[in-house]
């Protein structure tokens, strides 16, 4: 990619993690942590990898992307949000009474949300299903879904493994969120899930490590997936929990709390304070 | 009465997808390693590029299904009961249920008939766990036609449906060619005394206590109910304001089955005396099906020993 397509998906990526502090702060709760840490990888796949229209979010032929870590909501509704789905302004409802950001993503009420998540361990299995349903009929897009490193302790994240790798779904990138911090501490600490990459090779997995904040490296990534044949593609992503917000990062502790009003103030004027960088490059 | 054929609902299961796959390119179908005991073989065979074995992970092939759904495919999933109500309960609940997807979910070995394997494998619980979940469908047929048309009725509404199915062969006593509709009860034999309304294998032990209680003077109203949820409450009220006591018969637990959605509904719109007949709040255990049947009080005879009872 060129340097300026590279600065405007940074550009983009400061934007998106403004809105994942807004919408948090608006509702007073929500999960800034691994939205930040995912940016990124939200980000392109939005802005540059899927084939999806904005007018039109329930096309049939559309590449999907299923939230497998669901609870990151703030950073998939303020891609989605940036993207067009819905307006910028509305991402501080988030979790509001009545409001259809839902706390946890809803494909019934926001648009460009494909499969309804949140229960962990539950959407790299309708991303598999509907792999295997583009599959069956022929049919060319791509399913991409995206996991954290707290969620891979779920054992039917392995019964999808399995079956992705069974079913030959060249189709479906599995993206983990390596962060390294889950609610109550270090993965390590809590359930060692590594090596996460031996597993996922182990189980079938055409796998890839990458820094999950290098957009090149993003790219290489994905464009490498779309050239692999007769396996699943798996991208294991080393990332900081709470980027770029420097009170949150490798924090856990900011997992699922939202910013108070003080705080808000200083993750906005940090956030602010790169995207004037990335612009007045 | 003529020696009635007899087939198990699971069979009946199992040749309504192979008819329907046939005519519909959309229907597919998962299992979970079982597709020999709960018949989706049948189907297998005929269509082996439409059928998905997910190998022995039920929350998983649940879950695929609702992927598999939201690409215009109609998928049923299956398993025995006590996997895709009990284990899987919350990826049918969180997967299929709260984004109302068009999934079936195709339940075999219900109930205690299960037999021989024990408690482990008779779910008793299923209607209470899917009856739960907003807008999911959930029926248990009464004989192999019914089943069949049940199959076929699933498949042609839009959204999540339940259906139970049975290991053991049981009388088939309708018509082939049977109007089934789902949430409309069938009243088989009409009546004054007492209503019995039923499900599933019960049904049948319904119409011949209906005929026993005849024989001892009272005239029973017999009603197959066969979709649990939504109720046809309408014919619920009917029956308890014409016979004024009601019993329900389900191969189930006494606890959040057909019994109490029928009282729900007769507690706030027509409060009615209401005996349940059903698994008494017990696991069950290893035996022949008919044995065990018998032992828990789900054959006609209890049932008319409970009318009798009710009507003194």
């Amino acid at each position: 990619m060129t340097a300026s397509e590279k600065n405007q998906l940074q550009i983009t990526a400061a934007k998106v993690r403004m809105g994942i502090i807004e919408s948090t702060h608006g509702a007073k709760a929500g999960h800034p942590g691994g939205s930040l840490s995912a940016t990124e990888m939200f980000t392109y796949l939005y802005f540059k990898e899927m084939n999806i229209d904005p007018k039109n979010p329930k096309a049939e032929d559309r590449d999907r992307f299923v939230l497998s870590k669901g609870h990151t909501a703030p950073g998939l509704y303020a891609a989605l949000a940036h993207r067009g789905f819905f307006p910028v302004e509305d991402l501080p409802t988030l979790r509001h009474i009545d409001s259809y950001l839902q706390g946890h993503p809803n494909m019934n009420t926001v648009p460009g949300v494909d499969m309804s998540t949140g229960s962990l361990g539950q959407g790299i299995s309708a991303a598999v299903g509907m792999a295997l349903g583009a599959k069956h009929q022929n049919k060319d897009f791509r399913v991409y879904t995206l996991l954290g490193d707290g969620e891979i302790q779920e054992g039917q994240v392995w019964e999808a493994c399995m079956a992705a790798a069974h079913y030959k779904l060249d189709n479906l990138v599995v993206i983990v969120d390596n962060n390294g911090l889950q609610i109550d501490g270090n993965v390590a600490d809590v359930m060692s899930p590594y090596p996460i990459f031996d597993k996922l090779v182990a189980f079938g997995f055409h796998t890839i490590a990458i820094d999950g904040h290098d957009f090149d490296a993003i790219e290489k990534a994905l464009n490498q997936a779309r050239k692999v044949k007769g396996q699943p593609t798996a991208i294991v992503m080393s990332t900081v929990k709470g980027k770029d917000v420097s009170y949150m990062e490798n924090e856990a502790g900011w997992h699922g709390k939202a910013p108070n009003d003080a705080e808000y103030e200083v993750a906005m004027t940090e956030l602010k304070a790169i995207l004037a960088e990335l612009e007045g490059k | 009465m003529a020696e009635m054929k007899k087939v198990a609902t699971r069979d009946a299961y199992g040749a309504a997808l192979a008819k329907l796959g046939a005519e519909h390119e959309d229907l597919v179908v998962l299992d979970a390693d079982l597709a020999g005991a709960t018949k989706t073989g049948v189907f297998k065979k005929a269509f082996p590029d439409r059928f998905f074995d997910c190998g022995i992970a039920e929350g998983n092939m649940i879950c695929m299904a609702a992927g598999l759904s939201t690409t215009g495919l109609v998928p049923f999933a299956s398993s025995f009961a006590m996997f895709a109500a009990g284990r899987a309960f919350e990826q049918v609940r969180n997967s299929i249920g709260y984004p109302h997807l068009n999934v079936k979910i195709g339940a075999t070995h219900g109930g205690i008939s299960v037999g021989e394997d024990g408690a482990s494998h008779q779910c008793c619980e299923d209607f209470a766990l899917m009856r739960s979940i907003p807008g999911m469908t959930v029926i248990c047929p009464a004989d192999g036609v019914e089943a069949e048309a049940a199959v076929k009725a699933a498949y042609e509404m839009d959204g999540p449906v339940y259906l139970r199915f049975g290991r053991l062969a049981i009388p088939q006593f309708h018509e082939e060619g049977f109007n089934f509709q789902i949430g409309k009860g069938e009243v088989l034999r009409d009546g004054t005394d007492v209503a019995i309304i039923a499900n599933g294998l019960l049904v049948y032990e319904a119409i011949q206590a209906g005929e026993l209680l005849a024989e001892a003077g009272l005239n029973a109203m017999v009603i197959n109910m066969a979709t649990i949820k939504p109720l046809d409450e309408e014919l619920v009220i009917e029956a308890a304001k014409k016979c004024g006591k009601v019993i329900t018969c389900e191969e189930h637990s006494v606890i959040g089955g057909l019994g109490e959605a029928v009282c729900a509904v007769l507690a706030e719109k027509c409060p009615t005396i209401v005996r349940r007949i059903g698994v008494n709040d017990e696991f069950g255990h290893s035996g022949p099906a008919a044995a065990l049947l018998k032992q828990f009080g789900l054959s006609a005879e209890h049932i008319v020993e409970v009318a009798k009872e009710l009507c003194k």
